[in-house]
């Protein structure tokens, strides 16, 4: 049967966003593929220019309108580190606790997304409930459930409400009640789920590195790098807390993927709850930064889908110069082709899914 | 020094002291005159600038030799009398980040592809030939990836027109003044 490409976007229900897969199958096995990216350009980089340091902030959430906090911290990390500036103890650890939600958002989001992929509507109804206890913790902290335009340079907007740290706890436990028993049996349990995501998609250690995959991608590969371990920023290197790496045969298939997500969820609550006891409980949680930088500035993150870079330079202006934005999804997209050789079409949407796209960031 | 040992047992994941000196004075070592600037910018993350040139006997020591095998970014500056190219290059087994900054010329904007050495570079060159217009030269396939085929500018450079007034009105201009 003579090879041929096949469209998979830009609409398309796989795609999460507005992206393009060309693949070109042989019969029903991929042979060669082909992302096609930039549906979703906005030119975040360029309109940053004309911006004062801190109206990008509102820009940088929006890269990502799923993890937020996560972008727009890593951009005021990138200008603090530019400037000089110092962030107090108790603004570094309401940091660390409002990332820490939003990586729960996120990865919750993502399973609601990869469960129709897979054909189990009930994932996407109970990701979405749990989320929104996040989200209203997040509501709670910033004041808006998405796009939250909380990180300041030197800080954070605000300090946390009150009864924050009770609610925290009551929706934490609450939240690990259902992964430990609802989640387990529907997902791990399920021999439809491993059917559909063990053994396929795979990439080995080698392959990921020298394409630039980060984050819980690589870490299904089995590779112990997390950067909030390896290049400590904030307050992370008090917390305790465990790299979920996948350690099992079969390393870098969808599967992997799904359980080092899944454990990264538990994780985080943990870093949640310890950060919220060994948080200071009075001081500034906010410094004023200057008006204007010079030289230039990089920060990396470990994002919700990996490391997250910004380097940003100025040259004596209230506005950035040049703001780049290194996406991880955007170097793993490269290495979809990888992954998606040798499958079944049908497979696809499992391995597309399971790389947790987001369009917004990759396009910038 | 490979992702797999990396994960070996003696290896945690963890940061190393002074692995950035370290990787400085191995590069004085062995490139000494051709280093523009050397300098530590703050523990594991080391920045070098030199010229576009000697980029790929860098990289290729850096890769192969120093074991820095994820390349993180490669972003283009442009300075209005060169461009940059900026690379940072990081070691999974020390948490070290070494930021090489390569000067190209503004009247001809080429430099080596490192795509050889990392198959990462290949979709951060296009991207920043796409928006920035610097041709990395031996790159596998280098068109556009974030803009339409037929899109004839490269928006980023800083001739490139862009609205540079504040964007909010004040107020003597609302009430009709200038």
């Amino acid at each position: 049967m003579p090879e041929f490409w096949i469209n998979m976007g830009p609409q398309h229900p796989m795609t999460h966003g507005l992206w393009n897969m060309k693949v070109k199958v042989d019969g029903e096995t991929i042979t060669d593929a082909r992302p096609e990216i930039g549906y979703l350009h906005r030119g975040v980089e360029k309109i940053s220019e004309v911006r004062e340091f801190q109206k990008v902030i509102v820009l940088t959430d929006r890269l990502c309108y799923v993890s937020s906090i996560t972008w727009s911290h890593a951009y005021c990390l990138a200008v603090e580190k530019m400037m000089g500036v110092e962030v107090p103890e108790r603004g570094q650890y309401l940091r660390v606790i409002s990332l820490e939600l939003q990586r729960i958002a996120s990865h919750l989001m993502w399973l609601a997304a990869y469960g129709p992929d897979l054909g189990l509507l009930t994932v996407l109804l109970w990701s979405l409930r749990e989320r929104e206890l996040f989200l209203d913790l997040i509501q709670l902290l910033s004041g808006a459930r998405m796009n939250q335009n909380y990180p300041r340079i030197g800080g954070v907007r605000n300090d946390m409400p009150e009864n924050f740290e009770a609610m925290c706890k009551r929706s934490i436990e609450h939240f690990l009640e259902k992964l430990d028993h609802d989640y387990e049996k529907m997902l791990h349990e399920s021999k439809i789920f491993h059917m559909r995501t063990q053994g396929v998609g795979k990439i080995s250690a080698a392959d990921a590195v020298n394409w630039g995959v980060t984050g819980p991608n690589l870490r299904a590969c089995g590779v112990n790098v997390d950067v909030r371990r390896l290049d400590p920023y904030e307050v992370y290197e008090e917390l305790d807390f465990e790299v979920q790496t996948w350690k099992g045969p079969d390393a870098g298939d969808s599967y992997s993927r799904f359980i080092c997500r899944f454990n990264e969820m538990r994780e985080s609550c943990k870093i949640v709850l310890e950060a919220l006891a060994k948080m200071p409980k009075e001081g500034a949680y906010r410094t004023k930064p200057p008006r204007r930088g010079e030289g230039e500035g990089y920060a990396r993150t470990e994002d919700s889908r990996g490391e997250a870079l910004f380097y940003v330079c100025g040259d004596g202006d209230d506005r950035p110069y040049r703001v780049k934005i290194r996406s991880p999804i955007f170097c793993t997209m490269a290495a979809t082709p990888i992954m998606l050789r040798g499958n079944k079409l049908a497979d696809s949407v499992a391995i597309l899914g399971s790389i947790d796209v987001c369009v917004g960031e990759i396009d910038k | 020094m490979s992702a797999v040992a990396a994960n070996a047992p003696g290896v945690s994941g963890r940061p190393v002291e002074g692995c950035e000196a370290q990787i400085l004075a191995d590069l004085k070592r062995e490139f000494g005159p051709k280093l523009l600037e050397a300098r530590v910018v703050r523990p594991r993350v080391a920045e070098v600038a030199i010229d576009r040139a000697d980029l790929l006997a860098l990289c290729h020591y850096l890769k192969e030799v120093a074991g820095y095998e994820h390349l993180g970014c490669i972003s283009a500056v442009d300075w209005k009398d060169h461009f940059e190219s900026v690379y940072h290059i990081e070691n999974y087994a020390t948490g070290c980040v070494v930021q090489l900054n390569a000067r190209i010329p503004h009247d001809d904007p080429k430099i080596a592809s490192v795509c050889p050495l990392w198959n990462a570079a290949n979709y951060h060159e296009r991207e920043a030939w796409d928006l920035m217009g610097i041709v990395y030269e031996g790159h596998p396939n280098l068109t556009r990836i974030l803009l339409p085929e037929d899109f004839k500018f490269h928006p980023l450079r800083k001739d490139f027109p862009q609205e540079v007034d504040r964007q909010y009105i004040s107020r003597r201009k609302l009430k009709g003044g200038k």
